[in-house]
């Protein structure tokens, strides 16, 4: 009895809805890329740059939906070369001015989405617009699902070859300079794989809330592990869990499944706050012996 | 190594400084290859300046410096402020970091890097500190962790900026033995320090600055009253209204 409740509840939706499997399967190749991206924005202290980078993709998006309607070709280059451009002008403006990234960013950001909302205005209708605010991953086709997989080979390998070099100019960036000139170029390439999740990641989630399966597990994974790999190996999982466990609550509680994927994220991230294993809030809370030594 | 002359680090008139105003004014000289020299002075003297344009990461206002051109094997350690000790990366990946050269961004860290590794940080006195998270560590463990990189570096010449600020006689006295190590295997050293017993036990030549060159030469000859009398005295400020410098080269 208790079995067969538990069974409509987790596994029969999936079971029976090819439209609920292909949820999770997009929300899992998303949250494989963007865990560790996640994990090393929080740790440069990047988190609002994910946001910000969201913000810039969004007028990309917009025109590409302009030109050809509800594209995925269209909305998809248009959001990269938005984004592209954004983390480019801001990487420069860095590096020449004495503004620093987060005031570079945030210019371009603004000019940006400012630009966007213009251009859409000029179309008039901005009803279908909500797809890209808010995804809709229930309704994820063919081409969409190839592109959410891409996204996650081309960060998980990308990832894996600029690994040194990152962290490198995480803890010493001063450091990779005098050893090496691949400073400036693994830093862009970096932003670029941010880029290219938010981009993969609104077609699922919309361009806000897909900031949310990249930084929330994150900061939940904090909690839970002192280790980078620890650290990224965990905001996965936290991401994979979240999606699956607001993909199933979305549909019994027919609530809209995007922002009920990343209140469940959510969710983790707080009891992950409380209870982590690595000083979570309850364990300052606890009276606990010292060691000897 | 091979040829002394050739491997000496020559500064030609040279003016360093940021946004045109000079932090250390036509300074002329040479470090001699192999040899062991402390940069003395007060804050602001432009000590920090000298080696990051030595290390090649600050461009001169004007002259010139001619470090060893086959192969710049430099190994910079600056103020240890530069580094984020959140981050967290084990004492083991910290100092592998030294081996970049060898290792390049992708090249793999073999079964005898970590064994250099080991040796390195057994150097230092930390065996056994390989797992450890770096932020764990205290300031001193820290400049240790960060000498054990420099070590495996295994560069020619090698510039280290105030390694002892903060930090205990026995680490310092542990980290000058290694130095004097390295001076003994014929690198070219230069530090910036400020602890003139330090300077006057462990190195034999000295350049006290204070934005313009006050002495270079034996640290004996260097360390007189007048010289620091005159270091003492220098203008620390920029001038707003300076015009521009004539001094011929």
């Amino acid at each position: 009895m208790v079995m067969t409740t538990l069974y409509d509840l987790v596994i029969g939706p999936f079971v029976e809805f090819a439209f609920m499997r292909r949820a999770l399967v997009g929300a899992v190749a998303l949250s494989l890329g963007a865990g560790p991206i996640g994990v090393f924005l929080m740790l440069r202290r990047m988190s609002l740059v994910g946001d910000a980078m969201a913000h810039a993709i969004l007028p990309g998006a917009a025109l590409g939906y302009l030109i050809a309607g509800l594209s995925l070709g269209f909305m998809t280059a248009g959001g990269l070369i938005a984004g592209f451009v954004v983390a480019l002008l801001a990487g420069l403006v860095t590096r020449v001015t004495v503004l620093k990234e987060d005031a570079a960013l945030a210019s371009f950001y603004l000019i940006s989405l400012a630009g966007g909302v213009v251009l859409v205005s000029l179309r008039g209708s901005n009803v279908d617009l909500l797809h890209v605010l808010f995804g809709s991953v229930l309704a994820l086709d063919d081409p969409t699902l190839l592109l959410l997989a891409a996204t996650a080979t081309i960060s998980l390998v990308a990832l894996a070859v600029l690994y040194r070099p990152l962290v490198l100019e995480c803890v010493d960036s001063l450091f990779l300079r005098t050893v090496s000139r691949s400073g400036g170029a693994t830093h862009l390439g970096f932003l670029a794989l941010v880029v290219l999740n938010l981009v993969a990641g609104f077609h699922a989630l919309g361009t806000l809330l897909s900031v949310g399966l990249m930084m929330l597990p994150a900061f939940a994974a904090r909690f839970w592990s002192t280790t980078l790999e620890g650290m990224m190996m965990c905001a996965t999982g936290i991401g994979i869990l979240s999606s699956a466990i607001g993909i199933m609550l979305s549909y019994h509680l027919s609530t809209p499944t995007g922002p009920t994927i990343i209140l469940t994220t959510g969710l983790i991230y707080l009891i992950s706050l409380l209870i982590g294993l690595k000083n979570g809030l309850l364990l300052r809370l606890l009276p606990r012996k010292h060691l000897v030594g | 190594m091979n040829n002394p002359r050739s491997n000496a680090i020559h500064l030609h008139d040279l003016t360093l400084g940021y946004d045109r105003h000079p932090a250390v004014h036509h300074l002329d000289g040479c470090f001699k290859a192999g040899s062991l020299t402390a940069i003395i002075g007060p804050n602001g003297a432009g000590k920090s300046t000298l080696l990051k344009a030595l290390a090649g990461t600050l461009r001169p206002l004007s002259g010139s410096l001619s470090i060893p051109s086959h192969d710049r094997r430099i190994a910079y350690l600056p103020q240890s402020a530069e580094i984020d000790r959140d981050f967290p990366i084990s004492v083991e990946d910290l100092v592998a970091m030294g081996l970049w050269r060898k290792t390049g961004p992708f090249g793999t860290v073999a079964r005898q890097d970590r064994a250099a590794i080991g040796h390195a940080l057994d150097s230092v006195g930390l065996a056994g500190f390989e797992d450890r998270i770096v932020g764990t560590l205290s300031g001193g463990q820290m400049q240790r962790v960060l000498f054990a990189r420099l070590m495996l570096q295994d560069a020619e010449i090698i510039l280290i900026d105030e390694p002892f600020a903060a930090i205990d006689t026995k680490t310092v006295q542990d980290l000058m033995q290694l130095v004097r190590h390295w001076h003994g295997e014929g690198r070219t050293i230069l530090a910036v320090l400020h602890d003139m017993n330090v300077v006057s036990e462990f190195f034999p030549d000295c350049l006290m600055i204070a934005r313009e060159p006050v002495a270079w030469g034996k640290t004996s000859d260097v360390l007189t009253p007048a010289h620091l009398a005159k270091a003492r005295a220098m203008i620390e400020a920029n001038d707003p209204h300076a015009d521009f410098c004539e001094r011929a080269a």
